[in-house]
This record gives structure tokens, sequence and C-alpha cells, in this order.
């Protein structure tokens, strides 16, 4: 394999080039192009026009005033802290869910574990869109939920228990559509963990509290940072479940851009809370290269 | 399930007390169970309830397949449907083809600078967020001023779907023992008849899966979709979404379970692909 024929470098160059063109010429491109638009002036109706303008960036913090002066202003932060606290409570609840559950699995004899991990794969690659407006059926008003609270009297007509546009109702959707991928890669470490371990330190009279805190955890650690930032950098951008179940007025990042660019049809100030989206993955991307690169690659599907 | 799962095979070997001590913990196998029905309880409501007679959904009168006929019967679900198939086959071929040369590339063409940044570069669709691929592709379409309908919805399929090819392809490749090839080889085969008679047919299973990812994954896209198809261009997906925005009735409940059904099935399909059969392991 050291030696190739000079051919060789051309043929491959040929292999590689379709897919490196593609995937540059339509997604490196088009987030560069992005990336210049948010320094763009807004037309009214969609679209920029070519001057300079770091406006869309001031727009997150300030609001202009009449007399053209700025205002600091909380609405956007306020959209940003949602989002990190809503990805936060969905990758807490899936660890919190998921680590007992990977546990058991891991615990399962060879057969029975891939049944199970079929189990928890096929949710996981099903429409998203389908998945989350089940929950719109169960937590909305009149849902499944609500129903025996009606049917027992506790509730009248036209009252609710507002289950529905509420973080909530964010909380679960998100925590639903990812927890696979908190199970996965957790699974992944503790099917691996070396039982033997664990009974040295029993030997040894360690409680079982130690017996966890110390060795189960210190070595199914790599599969723990994976599934939470498996969770936590799609909740962050998520767009399907605050917008069916957060309705208009419980936004995050995802559905801040796409209202940018459908209804408000700011261009600029779209493409700057995408950047700035976009930015905040590419950190948590490298941080989990820092923690990757320590442990064994991952094997994300079985 | 059966009364078996309470027998833990691993009792027969030695050391097993400490184990069963420690990793059987009360109420974990409930807990696994509660799980199991938290992932499929909603996708079995959601299913249940198309098949709701009344036109509002959450208030059962009683069962009828009408939904399912009415929604098979309506033109423009059909249209969505017949849209989501063209994209989704035409993206699967497109990128499973680009995937697969540039897995050959990776694996067989030897080291070479910047490896790592093309292999950083192919799976960028996954680490992008997609509604932010949604709207640069959006901003990149109307900037070049392209406008194929159909098509530019397809380019960006291609686009994403060309990591999840690319990702079970690689891995057959890794997996791959080379002695075959170079026997071939030594036989004197030429490169073209080595890879058409023994490369091809030993990646076939990893080039299957590959497609089968990207088909399910070009079917289940909705926000990319939805910001870049046209009025006419909608995919099954985005069409079930506007009909979620007009009110809910047991007729998207059934829409929605018919693609369940189908994604189900393909991942099912996919995983059965992929096992890999005692006996015939290439290693």
């Amino acid at each position: 394999m050291a030696n190739l024929p000079e051919n060789a470098t051309l043929r491959r160059s040929l292999a590689l080039g379709p897919a490196v063109l593609i995937v540059g010429a339509f997604m490196l491109v088009p987030v560069a192009i992005m990336g210049v638009y948010s320094f763009l002036e807004a037309k009214s109706f969609g679209g920029v026009t070519w001057s300079f303008s770091g406006d869309a960036y001031v727009q997150l913090f300030y609001e202009r005033l009449l007399d053209d002066s700025l205002r600091l202003s909380s609405g956007y932060l306020i959209i940003i802290a949602r989002s990190f606290f809503l990805a936060l409570v969905a990758t807490v609840s899936c660890l919190i869910v998921g680590f007992p559950v990977a546990w058991f699995i891991a615990r399962r004899p060879l057969g029975q574990r891939n049944m199970w991990i079929l189990l928890i794969t096929i949710p996981f690659w099903t429409n998203q869109l389908v998945r989350t407006f089940a929950w719109i059926i169960i937590l909305g008003r009149n849902g499944v939920i609500e129903a025996p609270f009606r049917w027992a009297g506790l509730l009248g007509e036209g009252e609710t228990l507002g289950l529905m546009y509420s973080d909530f109702a964010i909380a679960v959707g998100l925590t639903y559509t990812f927890i696979p991928l908190m199970v996965l890669p957790i699974y992944a470490s503790l099917e691996k963990l070396d039982f033997s371990l664990v009974e040295a330190g029993a030997d040894l009279y360690s409680s079982r509290w130690e017996t966890f805190s110390r060795i189960v955890i210190p070595l199914s650690k790599p599969g723990i940072v994976a599934g939470c930032l498996l969770v936590f950098i799609p909740s962050l951008g998520a767009f399907i479940q605050p917008d069916l179940l957060g309705g208009g007025k419980k936004l995050m990042l995802g559905t801040l851009v796409q209202f940018q660019f459908s209804t408000a049809r700011n261009w600029p100030f779209g493409s700057a809370i995408a950047m700035i989206l976009l930015a905040f993955v590419i950190a948590f991307l490298m941080l989990y290269a820092r923690a990757a690169r320590g442990a064994k690659a991952m094997e994300m599907r079985r | 399930m059966t009364a078996q799962d309470d027998i833990v095979p691993a009792a027969a070997l030695p050391g097993t007390k400490v184990r069963r001590a420690f990793g059987e913990v009360p109420g974990l196998k409930t807990l696994a169970f509660c799980f199991l029905a938290f992932l499929y309880l909603p996708i079995g409501v959601l299913v249940a309830y198309s098949f709701n007679e009344g036109n509002i959904v959450m208030v059962w009168t009683g069962f009828s397949t009408d939904w399912y006929a009415q929604a098979l019967a309506d033109a423009d679900i059909r249209k969505a449907a017949m849209n989501s198939l063209i994209v989704a086959v035409s993206a699967t071929a497109i990128s499973t083809t680009c995937a697969t040369l540039a897995a050959l590339a990776l694996a067989r063409g030897g080291a070479f600078r910047g490896k790592v940044a093309l292999l950083g570069l192919i799976s960028l669709p996954l680490m992008v967020p997609e509604i932010v691929t949604a709207v640069a592709t959006l901003v990149f379409f109307s900037s070049i001023g392209l406008r194929l309908g159909l098509g530019n919805v397809i380019i960006a399929h291609t686009t994403f779907c060309i990591p999840f090819a690319f990702m079970p392809i690689r891995a057959r490749l890794e997996g791959m023992d080379t002695t075959l090839e170079q026997a071939s080889r030594d036989l004197y085969a030429s490169d073209w008849e080595t890879f058409r008679l023994v490369t091809l047919p030993l990646l076939m299973p990893g080039v299957l899966a590959g497609a089968m990812l990207a088909f399910v994954i070009s079917m289940d896209d909705f926000i990319i979709t939805l910001m870049v198809a046209g009025a006419g261009d909608t995919t099954l997906p985005v069409y079930i979404y506007s009909m979620i925005r007009q009110g809910i009735t047991p007729e998207v409940n059934a829409v929605s379970s018919i693609l369940l059904l189908f994604s189900i099935a393909m991942v099912t399909a996919y995983w059965f692909t992929t096992r890999q059969k005692p006996g015939r392991n290439i290693h």
C-alpha cells in the first residue's frame, strides 16, 4: 500500500471528487455565504442589500428606538437562555433515565441485548415530526392525559391542565426524541466494562456507592460524555419540538432562526442567530473531541 | 418476553454472586420496560387514533378505516408522497454512489495529506444543526438564483445524505480483509476486474446499508425541505406539518402512521442487513 502508482493518486482524487465537491459546494459554501449575509442590511421583504452592517448582531442585545438610540433588550437573550436551559433539562432527564436503562441492557445475555438495542434504535430513525406530533395528542387539550380528569369531572368544559405550549412540553419532546442518543453510547461503554474490576471493588469491601462512583462511573465516562453531548447539541438547535409543543411564545434558537426567515423576513438577523447557534455547536463539538481523544472511538450504532 | 429473562446466564461463571449483588438493582427491569413504553406508547396512541371514526382526533367515537381511504385518495397527499419518493430515490442513488467512491478512496488510497480534513468535510452535514443547514441552503439557492423546483430539494437531500451513506460503507471497508484483493491481483486480474469481481461484492452489504440509511434520512427530513422546497415541491413530512398547522384530524394520524410504518420497516430491514451472519464473517 505504501507506494502507489502515479495514476492511483489521480484515481483517488477522481473518486473523492464528487462527494467532496457536493458537500463543499452545497454545505460549506452556503454556510460561508450565510456568514456574509449576517453582516449585510436587511431588505424589507426578505433578501439583503449589499452594504456592510453589524446591525444583526447588535439587534441581539439592543433594540433600536425611534430616535435611533439603542436600548438594552433582553428578549433575544431570554431565547438563548431558554434554549440552553431546555437543552440542559433534556440532557439531565435523558441521563437519569438512560444510564440505568443502558446498565440493564448491558447486563442482559447477548441475544436479548441486540433485541433491546434494535427496539431503542427504531424510534430514533422514524420521523421526528410525526413522533413529536404524537405528543400533541397526549399533552394537548382533551388529550390522553387530560381525558381521565375530564371524565372524572375534575376538569370542566373549557378548562385545561395547560401542559401544552409550555417549557415542560418542549422538555418532554426533546427528552423523548433524543434519549436513544443517550442510551446507545452509555451502553457501548458499559458493555466493554470489565466486571472483574467491579468485583475487585466489592472484594475490597467498598460500599455499593463507592464501587459505583469510583469504578463504574469513571469507566463509563466516555459513553456518558458522548451521550450528554449527543443529546445536548441537537436539543440546543431543535426546531420541531419548540415549534409544535411550545407554540408561538416559547421560542428557542431553532424556531427563532426559522421565524426570521419565514414570517419576519429579516435574513441578516436570521443568519446571525444561525451563526451564533453554529458557534455554540462547534464549541461543544471541540469539547467532545477533546474528551473523546482520551477514550477510544465510540461505536455509535450498537 | 418470558420468565427466562430472570435467569442471567452469567450465573454459570465464577464470581457471579458479587456481580448479581451489584448489577441487579431491584426495579431496574421495571424501569427498562417503562422506558420501552415511553418510547412506543406515543407512537401507539398516534396509530390508535388514526382509526377514530369522528373528525376530532381526541374524541373517540368508533372504529373506522375511512381516514386511510381518504388519505390514500387525496390528490395532494399522493403528490407529496410521490415527491418524497422521487427525492429520496434520487438523493439515495447519487449520495450512495459518491459515498462509495469516497470511502474506497479513503480506505484503499493509502495515506495522504489532508485525509483527516476531507473526512471532516464529508461528515460536516452530521455536525451542523439541521436548521442552520436549512437556512444556509435557502440563502445559497436564492443568492445564486438556482430554481430547479424539485431539483433544489434533491441537491439539498443528496448533500446531507452523503455522510449517512458513507459511514456504513467505510465501516465495512475497514473490516474487510485485503488478502482476497491481493490474491486477485496476484492472479493477474486487472484493477477493474479486482474491483468488480472481488471488492464490490464483498462491499455490497455496506453499500446496501448506506443506501437504506440515506433513504430513511431523506424520507424523514422535514426542516431542510420546509425551507428549501417551493410551493409545488412539498414532500410528505412537510405536507403533514401543514396539515397539523391547519388542525388535527384523524387523517393526519393516518398519513403519519403510514410514514411511521414505512420507516420502521426500513430500519428493521437495515438492522438485519448489517447483522453479520455467523460463518460469513469477513475478518
